[in-house]
């Protein structure tokens, strides 16, 4: 029988505010344990939570950033459970008014699609536990340890409709998501530090018309590819689950890094009863017309656009999504490149390909601050265009200009790169390499054409790279009578 | 003669008649006379009120002290938050926990010159309305040491009724400062919700409760709660504007103020004879000095402490989940996490907050949500809109503040029922959010004291405590009558 994967996902994203959702803590959970703490986070008694209006200025671009409606009232609930870390024994969250509702993120790449989002909500995290002894897992954990710098961080939760259809698909949304959040500049949107972290549901049925199946939870996926290889086995799971006449239990998996499978957890008995009610102790966020008219004005253009704009310059999509999805230095190396005349495809190529590359053995962490403007970048590529460099030399230019030894120009003339183009040096350093490989000569002589190759290689051993290598073949060509 | 009143004392203590350290040694004085018999503190910091009385006079004879309740030595209900000093809300899952920081009323109070006598007697978590479910022994009623002093806040209100402190702070959910002032022969006011900051208040039901002022005088009601309230950036709930001056209307008398009786108040049938003789001859003592009186109707009345007994559980439940053993208080050890919480909530909640928690955690569970809590709800909502219709026709309300005088101790302990029915005037102030005042008018035939209830639409405390004052006039009440000439208690010990 063949089976219809039905996946939605739940992302948390954790906002990068300094302070945190409800206290004046900062929110950042990197120093020493219990050090960005106050009565309010640490959940004191009397303390009380007053919300971070940046965190609900990001909500509110998130939230237009993925098409939805802005309510125009928004309540926070308590969720109330009991959990070492969660110092009030409720979460403050959203239950039935969340700030942004009925949205969209369009997923390209190989599984093109468009994803409903069903709601984005604000709420807080929780504290760290570290369970010490036995294997690290609280079960078998001799005691634990609490850490609450994190607790109160500001976290917006981004719900997705039972759109996905495939693991690929999952990937395919979570990246875009992250870029979409890293565009918004909302979040640090990095998944090994767990600023973005996915759950997914997922569920299977016989076919699109079928009624969904009972759906299992999975956590712990801390990268793309553990996302999307979680959800692949859970739907091979299921689906041998099914074939083998089981039932499927509604539950909670986690997923297994190392040995590739999810395992099961406690088995969730219908769902969990966490009794919210609108938490006392605020008041209703009411967002005016204005509120999201300004949030609105500040939306930066969004990867989706920036990709639309760059194969509008003719760049192949490949290389659009590649540059759409580089930092803002890359970008703006490549806009200023093409500002400046570049042609957008090799302006592109070249970011994405040499610019990294030699960034990364240069040892820098971004171009942020670095001598390599767009300018630079195009009058390089034109001198490799007209022949003044070659693609060898031009490589080592860009080393020279990202160690601030100049411009091109001054690099290449400094590192004497500049191309031979000149028959009459280059005749020289053909008759030299001829002469000293006569055998080979003879046998190109005859008509074995792909000796070419080599003796243009010989010149260019010759001339340190700085021949042009068309103009070296033709010469060569020509004393051989071809 | 020695000071007895808030604003006695700082006129006495600006003329230079007493310094403040005598007015510390007074109560401290007075405290040791009394406090066995009355137990009205769970802390009293007589070294602190020592030494900050000693302060404030230097402070003075320097040219400093300009807060209106400079030198002054005032009594905190135990669940407000002091730093540095014990901080139980009455219950054993608190005992030893000492805050790391002050409620803002707290603050606001030292900020205008009073001293902190210490922390009175509460029932558990502000839940209860005799004082008698507090874990660390019951308050005992200055009038008469065998009655209760109503409650929650019997402690502040015994304290300032036997006379070791000048004023006090309580926090009033579902009448928990009016009840007590009534039983105690006091006045005591609960002002609009959002007046007074929240913040360091151990919550009991935070969309009710409210911190206000028990005194000797209206004056001195008016001149405590204006020394606390305010807008706080640390509550979210703290109304944002400018409030009026509660003293703003003093003076005034009662010429042509509209004064409604409310005739549905539900639960009026509880009402003791010498109570409804006090109120109806206090009305017709108003109704001669120039009031209008007019019928007035609250409809959904009737349904108010059903559904108080719905949302402040609800909203308890919640608030008190935080007591769990892992970070402060009382911790059980067990063998997992969630054994060692439950042990330590089992071991340290007394049973009316137990009580109260579960009928909290059903009326939010699911398939109950609506039918409960959200149920409440609508009847909140139906009696803020009678008020404001009543409101069309009135400036202020009135009614008895308790359907009874002081009750003995033990007495309604065993029915739960019989205990929550003493709040039933008070509560439907607290779900409208609007303020209250209670102003003794006279003693019963076993010589304990009678309150009469004012109560405003929200932001109404200068309308409120100008009627109150009028009746504290009419009334003639000596609040001083517990105390014996021998400096202890009138009644002795009995």
């Amino acid at each position: 029988m063949s089976w219809e994967a039905v996946i939605g996902l739940e992302t948390h994203v954790e906002l990068s505010t300094r302070s945190k959702m409800f206290c004046g803590c900062p929110a950042r959970f990197d120093a020493p344990p219990n050090t960005n703490v106050c009565p309010v986070c640490l959940g004191l008694p009397g303390a009380l939570p007053v919300p971070n209006r940046e965190a609900i200025n990001r909500i509110i671009r998130i939230g237009l950033a993925l098409n939805c409606s802005v309510t125009g009232r928004s309540v926070f609930h308590r969720k109330n459970y009991f959990y070492a870390d969660l110092p009030k024994n409720y979460q403050i969250s959203q239950f039935d008014l969340p700030v942004c509702v009925d949205g969209y993120l369009d997923v390209g790449g190989d599984h093109p699609g468009r994803v409903g989002i069903e709601r984005v909500h604000q709420e807080e995290d929780t504290g760290k536990s570290t369970h010490m002894g036995g294997d690290g897992r609280i079960s078998a954990a001799e005691y634990s340890l609490l850490d609450f710098n994190r607790s109160g961080v500001p976290l917006v939760e981004i719900v997705t409709r039972p759109d996905i259809r495939s693991a690929a698909q999952a990937r395919a949304y979570a990246q875009e998501l992250r870029l979409l959040v890293e565009a918004l500049g909302v979040s640090d949107a990095r998944l090994e530090e767990g600023s973005i972290r996915f759950d997914a549901n997922v569920s299977v049925r016989p076919g699109p018309e079928a009624p969904l199946g009972t759906k299992v939870e999975i956590k712990n996926m801390n990268s793309f590819r553990s996302l999307e290889r979680a959800v692949a086995f859970e739907i091979g799971r299921q689906t041998a689950c099914l074939d083998g006449g089981e039932r499927i239990v509604m539950e909670t998996r986690h997923w297994d890094e190392e040995a590739g499978v999810t395992r099961g957890g406690r088995t969730k008995e219908g769902s969990s009863d966490y009794r919210y009610f609108p938490d006392p102790d605020l008041v209703p966020l009411e967002l005016d017309q204005d509120w999201k008219d300004e949030m609105a004005a500040l939306l930066p253009e969004l990867p989706a656009r920036r990709r639309s704009r760059y194969e509008g310059m003719g760049i192949d999509p490949a290389q659009a999504a590649t540059l759409a999805g580089a930092d803002v230095h890359l970008r703006g190396l490549f806009e200023g490149a093409v500002e400046a005349g570049a042609r957008p495809q090799q302006a592109g190529n070249w970011v994405s390909g040499e610019v990294v590359a030699a960034l990364r053995s240069s040892g820098r962490e971004s171009l942020a601050d670095s001598p390599l403007s767009g300018p630079n970048l195009a009058r390089l590529l034109a001198m490799v265009e007209d022949s003044t460099l070659s693609g060898l030399a031009a490589r080592e230019v860009l080393a020279g200009v990202l160690a601030g030894e100049g411009t091109p120009e001054e690099v290449a003339s400094a590192r004497d790169l500049l191309q031979i183009s000149d028959a009459g040096v280059l005749e020289a350093a053909v008759e030299e390499v001829t002469a000293d490989h006569t055998e080979e000569f003879a046998r190109l002589c005859s008509g074995e054409q792909k000796l070419i190759g080599f003796f243009v290689g010989q010149v260019m051993r010759r001339t340190r790279g700085k021949a042009d290598p068309k103009l070296a073949g033709r010469l060569i060509r020509e004393r051989a009578g071809l | 003669m020695a000071p007895f009143t808030v604003m006695g004392a700082a006129r006495a203590l600006r003329g230079g008649a007493v310094t403040s350290v005598q007015l510390a040694e007074q109560v401290l004085k007075r405290a040791s006379m009394v406090e066995a018999q009355v137990h009205a503190y769970l802390t009293l910091d007589s070294d602190g009120l020592l030494q900050a009385a000693a302060e404030a006079d230097e402070a003075l004879a320097s040219g400093g002290g300009r807060g209106p309740l400079h030198g002054i030595p005032i009594a905190l209900k135990d669940n407000m938050a002091t730093r540095g000093m014990e901080t139980t809300a009455g219950s054993k899952i608190l005992a030893g926990y000492h805050p790391p920081y002050d409620a803002t009323a707290v603050v606001r109070l030292r900020r205008a010159g009073a001293l902190v006598t210490g922390k009175t007697n509460l029932d558990e978590f502000a839940m209860g309305s005799s004082t008698e479910n507090s874990a660390f022994g019951p308050t005992r009623n200055p009038w008469n040491t065998d009655r209760v002093p109503g409650g929650s806040s019997g402690g502040s209100a015994a304290a300032v009724a036997a006379g070791t402190a000048f004023g006090a702070l309580g926090s009033d959910t579902g009448g928990s400062i009016r009840q007590p002032a009534s039983l105690c022969g006091l006045v005591g006011a609960k002002p609009t919700y959002g007046a007074v900051s929240r913040y360091g208040l151990i919550a009991f039901a935070s969309s009710l409760d409210q911190i206000g002022p028990l005194t000797h005088t209206v004056e001195d009601a008016a001149v405590l709660l204006d020394a606390v309230n305010g807008p706080d950036p640390l509550d979210a709930t703290s109304y944002p504007g400018d409030l009026p001056r509660s003293d703003g209307r003093l003076g005034r008398g009662l010429e042509g103020m509209r004064v409604g009786v409310v005739s549905d108040l539900g639960g009026l049938e509880a009402v003791e004879p010498d109570v409804d003789a006090s109120f109806r001859k206090m009305v017709a003592a108003m109704e001669r000095e120039g009031a209008r009186i007019v019928d007035a109707s609250l409809p959904a009345a009737p349904h108010a402490l059903s559904a108080y007994y719905l949302i402040a559980p609800a909203e308890c439940s919640a608030n008190l989940a935080r007591f769990d053993g892992v970070r402060y208080g009382l911790r059980v050890d067990g063998a997992t996490t969630e054994e060692m919480m439950s042990r330590s909530r089992a071991e340290g909640f007394g049973p009316e907050v137990v009580r109260r928690v579960l009928m909290g955690t059903f009326a939010l569970s699911a398939g109950y949500h609506e039918a409960f809590y959200g149920q409440a709800q609508k009847v909140r909502t139906l009696i803020r809109r009678d008020f404001a219709r009543a409101y069309e026709g009135c400036d202020v309300l009135v009614s008895p503040t308790s359907p009874t005088t002081a009750f003995p101790l033990g007495d309604r302990t065993e029915d739960p029922m019989s205990m929550y029915v003493s709040d039933v005037f008070t509560i439907p102030s607290n779900l409208a959010g609007h303020p209250a005042v209670s102003v003794p008018i006279g003693l019963d035939r076993r010589e304990l004291p009678i309150g009469f209830q004012v109560m405003a639409p929200a932001l109404g405390e200068p309308v409120m405590f100008q009627a109150a004052e009028a009746v504290e006039a009419l009334a003639g009440f000596d609040t001083r009558a517990p105390y014996d000439p021998g400096f202890g208690l009138r009644g002795g010990v009995r």
